[in-house]
């Protein structure tokens, strides 16, 4: 199976590809991409250098043009679709229809992939992009368990790729707007979730409490760990109940799961994170390139590898384990 | 501006899901568009009640049409949605699985559910068959704006979200389920106990959002009785209202009043404060900073 890297900074693209990424994915540093975080991402020189050093090595890259474009400004998006396609680019990752369509008619040459983003959840989904738009690949969204995507890959010719380790969106990708409704920025509009702009920390009796956009998130003990505050894991009340009603501080690591994904069909296992340092993307390359290397071989999976590397030390295999639900 | 009645998004035993469709054929609205929207697990309860629901509506003069489902991943979810294409009336797409069973040659509205944010995607639907967007929530207005005037070129009607809690996520897990510590599958329909959602609220109590099984909502009931000016220069052609429980004959009359020019927006305001039973109003997504603003807040007050 191909692992499918995220890349920040050039520094972190050099680093993946060093440490065994078959693949990278990168952004525009601009409001087209899913994580547009201050001093992240990439400008056109640096998208074609990156190319070409990732050719050079034999890996791929993958562009993410993947938030909605803004009614009266899609140009912004066209232009980052057009210069994906001249810096060389194996692919892009794109979400919106429109986006889609016009990819499909102005660069039929590029390959394009479904994000995540776009939340195809079930097979007729798939096929109904490959046939529209000619996608190849569809990034599976995070709400479907291990046998419901064998399912898929049973009925459809469109390559998929899944999530394995990182973050994890608890609602179904591309379709959850409160991050806007606390602070004004979503992920779809903005490319950014719970931003870093719109959070404040009070030290209120000694607890640490987290707030965004005016809205408590959580409140830690002084010696407590203090985990971002992630509005969809954040700590609330509701009826008689106190506590994380929609996730705990959770991210996700499916690492024991790739056998089980291999044989449901998966073509592409991927990793979240383009926010990480360059030090922690190579870190999780070599340990799931290990891994697929391991399963590929019929040999048995390396134990716990990444266990240190889950934020909060808390990990969760998520949407695949059926009773996550 | 003309007034839709969305889809129930909570789940209502069946009596009162068809009371509630036999009072929406004497509202003095245009349209109504019913059916389920948020989980296939509540439809077997009273879809039984829906061909006489359209009947009494189409019969009272209304347009009417079925919803799809908002998150389409199981077999017996694909086949529901196949299905709509034999409901005899109008499908709204909420979820674009819709589309691979709709024949290209069947016209078909857009719920709020689709992601349509600029004029590229809103061109490729009408292309494709759509003759009516409801526009996502998030949408500020200068966004709705640029739509409405594509709507207007392509001959598409442009709605935007009018009143009640807004639908702000989906997901693959059930939070009601999740509260009463079951699983999705062995939920036993926990959110037929809040037929308007829960209210979630933060650690300083301070009302925040609602859930309603794998859906997430806003608290505060979006209102765009402040906004009806500034959405009919936009040129926005309707306004659609969520059902809630309680007396939304009189938030769809109250409406009806303010269109008609008999109140005014404070009156108005006012009014759908009352029938909501004090819920917070909100506008946020199409002026404020903020989705969970309000235009009217009084200083001091959370806005």
């Amino acid at each position: 199976m191909e692992i499918v890297c995220p890349a920040g900074t050039p520094a972190s693209l050099r680093a993946a590809v060093k440490a065994g990424a078959h693949t990278v994915y990168c952004g525009f540093a601009d409001e087209t991409n899913a994580r547009n975080f201050p001093g992240l991402n990439f400008d056109r020189d640096e998208m074609r250098e990156g190319v070409k050093f990732a050719h050079d090595h034999g890996a791929k890259v993958l562009v993410a043009i993947n938030t909605y474009p803004r009614a009266g400004a899609e140009a912004i998006w066209h232009r980052a679709v057009a210069d994906a396609e001249s810096s060389g680019a194996d692919a892009v990752i794109l979400a919106d229809l429109g986006l889609l369509a016009y990819a499909a008619k102005h660069h039929p040459g590029l390959r394009r992939h479904l994000s995540v983003q776009a939340a195809a959840a079930n097979a007729d989904m798939l096929n109904f992009y490959a046939s529209e738009f000619g996608v190849k690949r569809v990034v599976l969204p995070r709400v479907l368990s291990v046998p419901e995507i064998a399912a898929i890959n049973a009925e459809t010719e469109v390559e998929t790729e899944v999530f394995v380790f990182g973050g994890l969106c608890v609602m179904a990708e591309g379709r959850c707007s409160l991050s806007s409704y606390a602070t004004g920025l979503s992920p779809n509009m903005n490319g950014v979730c719970s931003p870093a702009s719109h959070v404040e920390y009070h030290d209120d009796h000694g607890a640490l409490s987290a707030k965004l956009g005016g809205f408590t998130i959580h409140k830690v003990g002084a010696d407590e760990p203090a985990p971002y505050p992630t509005l969809c894991k954040g700590c609330f009340s509701a009826g008689d109940a106190t506590g994380h009603l929609f996730e705990d501080p959770v991210s996700l690591n499916a690492e024991k799961l790739i056998p089980q994904l291999a044989k449901a069909g998966v073509t592409a296992l991927k990793i979240e994170g383009r926010q990480r340092s360059r030090s922690y993307v190579a870190q999780v390359v070599r340990n799931f390139r290990a891994a697929v290397e391991a399963q590929a071989a019929g040999r048995p999976m390396p134990e716990g590898m990444l266990a240190q590397l889950t934020e909060g030390q808390a990990a969760t295999a998520g949407a695949y384990k059926k009773t996550w639900r | 501006m003309h007034l839709t009645v969305g889809p129930n998004q909570f789940f209502w035993k069946a009596d009162a899901w068809s009371a509630f469709y036999d009072q929406m054929a004497a509202a003095p609205v245009e349209r109504v568009v019913l059916g389920e929207l948020v989980c296939s697990k509540r439809l077997p309860f009273y879809q039984d009640r829906i061909p006489g629901a359209i009947e009494t509506l189409l019969e009272a003069g209304k347009e009417v049409a079925v919803t799809s489902l908002a998150l389409v991943t199981l077999k017996r979810e694909r086949k529901l949605t196949a299905e709509l294409v034999e409901a005899g009336v109008e499908v709204e797409v909420n979820d674009l699985t819709m589309l691979a069973y709709l024949p290209k040659d069947v016209p078909f509205s857009v719920g709020p559910l689709v992601n349509v944010y600029n004029e590229g995607t809103l061109a490729w639907l009408a292309d494709r068959g759509a003759t009516r967007i409801c526009l996502p929530p998030e949408l500020p207005l200068e966004s709705v704006t640029a739509l409405a005037a594509e709507g207007a070129k392509r001959g598409v009607t442009v709605e935007v979200w009018g009143h009640g809690r807004l639908p702000l996520a989906i997901s693959g897990r059930c939070y009601h389920a999740r509260l009463h510590k079951r699983t999705k599958d062995n939920c036993q329909f926990a959110c037929e106990d809040d037929p308007d959602g829960l209210t979630v609220r933060t650690l300083e109590d301070q009302p925040f959002l609602a859930m309603n099984g794998v859906q997430t909502l806003s608290d505060s009931c979006a209102s765009m009785a402040n906004q009806l000016e500034v959405l009919n220069k936009a040129g926005v052609n309707a306004l659609r209202l969520s059902p809630q429980t309680g007396d939304f004959l009189g938030v769809c009359q109250a409406w009806r009043d303010r269109i008609d020019g008999r109140i005014d927006a404070a009156a108005l305001s006012d009014r759908l404060e009352t029938l909501s039973g004090g819920m917070r109003l909100s506008d946020g997504f199409l002026t404020g900073a903020r989705g969970a603003d309000w235009s009217r807040a009084k200083e001091g007050e959370v806005a």
